[in-house]
């Protein structure tokens, strides 16, 4: 029952436009390996046009219902949408319940809104380790907007800000006053900082909590400054303000050559972090290194030599000019 | 990477008793799968297009309120019509056993009725798609 298509006539089908085979090809790139490799090589040279929004904040801010009352003015505005919503794995079963598209099934039926679900499946930085595929994928196949949702993060789970151009920080009235606000991480990482649930009578006095946390911050002239938005998803109030705070944010990339830049810093780390991947697999497939490992780890438990005497040897195997 | 098995789990049409289908979805996922759930009121039309967009290789369908016999045989011609004709479809709820020969007739795998053991849906899913 697995039998699938050959990548070949996946990638004709994409080509015409077939959301089965964008599907599909989305699948294959999950699952990592040669045939992922393939995918994205041929598609590569169609990438770059797409604009990444990333959305991260803890669980239950409203991350799913907000993108969703975003989407409908991305929709009206004319653009293509590619959504992007992850939830976690389990690391104890491998498996994943993942409940994102239950707010966005308005869109369901929209041919120009493309929703896919990804387990995060080990990795712990709040995404998938093949976002950066998947967008390409979107990208590739004429979404020229690609909104990421993370899964519900704490204070250290960033890596969206490695992948996105715009990165929207959702958070509500509960999620702590002005000392959680002032902390290293989650707060550092928000280009827009939404305050949802703006029905709640708490929220206006958090928002200016986050607003007078955030103009503490050392901003050089010219430099992009963190915004504060009001939104409720459920009210549907405040959305046309982020829509606006996000093309302002888009605006001030596009200028004196910030956009180009970061785009060329995230190819960069994810060439970099490619590599050490790869490095890593190779490493740990080498039956040399791993003879030598074990032969040498006998010295080790004794106290002969130390991690370091050992890790010198290894690397004097695999060397790298 | 091993292949995950992909399930996509929803309620179509109006009524809105959905414990059972968390109950499936729980225990699948528990069994290791990745679960797609979109919940209650669910069209076949947003059921077709999510399982295609997902990918997913089974989808089931809990239905309490008597509409399957519209349901189903409306969702598996919209997976036609999409080409995800290979998507398996099992089916639980309130269904009459001469209903259930029917629905097998048009093509769902299978349908489980009140009282199921979830093994025995976890089963039903390791068999064709067996852990790689």
């Amino acid at each position: 029952m697995r039998e699938r298509p050959s990548i070949e006539s996946l990638l004709e089908l994409f080509a015409d436009g077939k959301v089965s085979a964008a599907a599909r090809l989305i699948t294959i790139l999950e699952d990592g390996g040669k045939d992922a490799e393939r995918v994205l090589d041929s598609i590569f040279q169609r990438t770059g046009n797409a604009y990444r929004i990333g959305f991260t904040g803890p669980p239950g801010a409203g991350k799913s219902s907000l993108l969703n009352r975003v989407t409908a003015k991305f929709r009206a505005k004319d653009h293509r949408v590619g959504i992007i919503a992850i939830d976690p794995t389990s690391p104890f079963t491998g498996g994943a319940f993942l409940g994102d598209r239950i707010r966005m099934q308005a869109h369901s039926e929209d041919p120009d809104v493309f929703v896919r679900s990804l387990a995060s499946r080990g990795s712990l930085g709040g995404i998938s380790n093949c976002t950066d595929e998947v967008v390409d994928l979107m990208d590739a196949f004429g979404k020229d907007l690609v909104l990421i949702e993370t899964v519900g993060v704490g204070q250290s789970e960033l890596e969206i800000s490695e992948k996105a151009h715009t990165v929207v920080v959702v958070l509500v009235p509960e999620s702590g006053d002005g000392i959680q606000a002032m902390k290293a991480g989650l707060m550092e990482i928000g280009d827009i900082f939404v305050m949802n649930k703006a029905d709640h009578e708490d929220a206006e006095g958090a928002a200016r909590e986050i607003q007078d946390t955030l103009r503490l911050k050392d901003i050089p002239e010219g430099e992009w400054e963190p915004k504060v938005v009001l939104t409720s998803a459920r009210e549907e109030t405040g959305i046309d303000d982020l829509i606006d705070v996000i093309e302002e944010h888009r605006r001030h990339l596009d200028e004196g050559g910030r956009f180009a830049n970061m785009r060329k810093k995230i190819l960069r780390s994810r060439v970099r972090n490619a590599l050490m991947d790869r490095m890593e697999r190779r490493l740990r497939a080498s039956d040399k290194v791993r003879e030598l490992l074990e032969q040498r780890m006998e010295s080790v438990y004794r106290g002969e030599m130390s991690p370091y005497m050992v890790v010198r040897e290894l690397e004097e195997l695999v060397s790298i000019q | 990477m091993a292949r995950k098995v992909r399930v996509l789990v929803a309620k179509p049409g109006l009524d809105g008793h959905d414990r059972g289908a968390k109950v499936v979805a729980n225990a699948l996922k528990d069994a290791g799968m990745e679960i797609i759930y979109t919940g209650l009121h669910q069209t076949p039309e947003m059921i077709a297009e999510s399982a295609v967009q997902e990918d997913v290789d089974v989808v089931g369908l809990s239905i309490l309120s008597g509409a399957h016999m519209t349901m189903f045989p409306r969702v598996m011609e919209l997976m036609k019509e999409k080409g995800a004709e290979h998507i398996v479809i099992f089916g639980g709820g309130i269904i009459p056993a001469e209903d259930v020969e029917k629905l097998e007739k048009i093509g769902v795998a299978r349908i489980f009725g009140p009282g199921t053991d979830t093994g025995d849906i976890v089963k039903f899913i390791r068999e064709r798609f067996p852990e790689e």
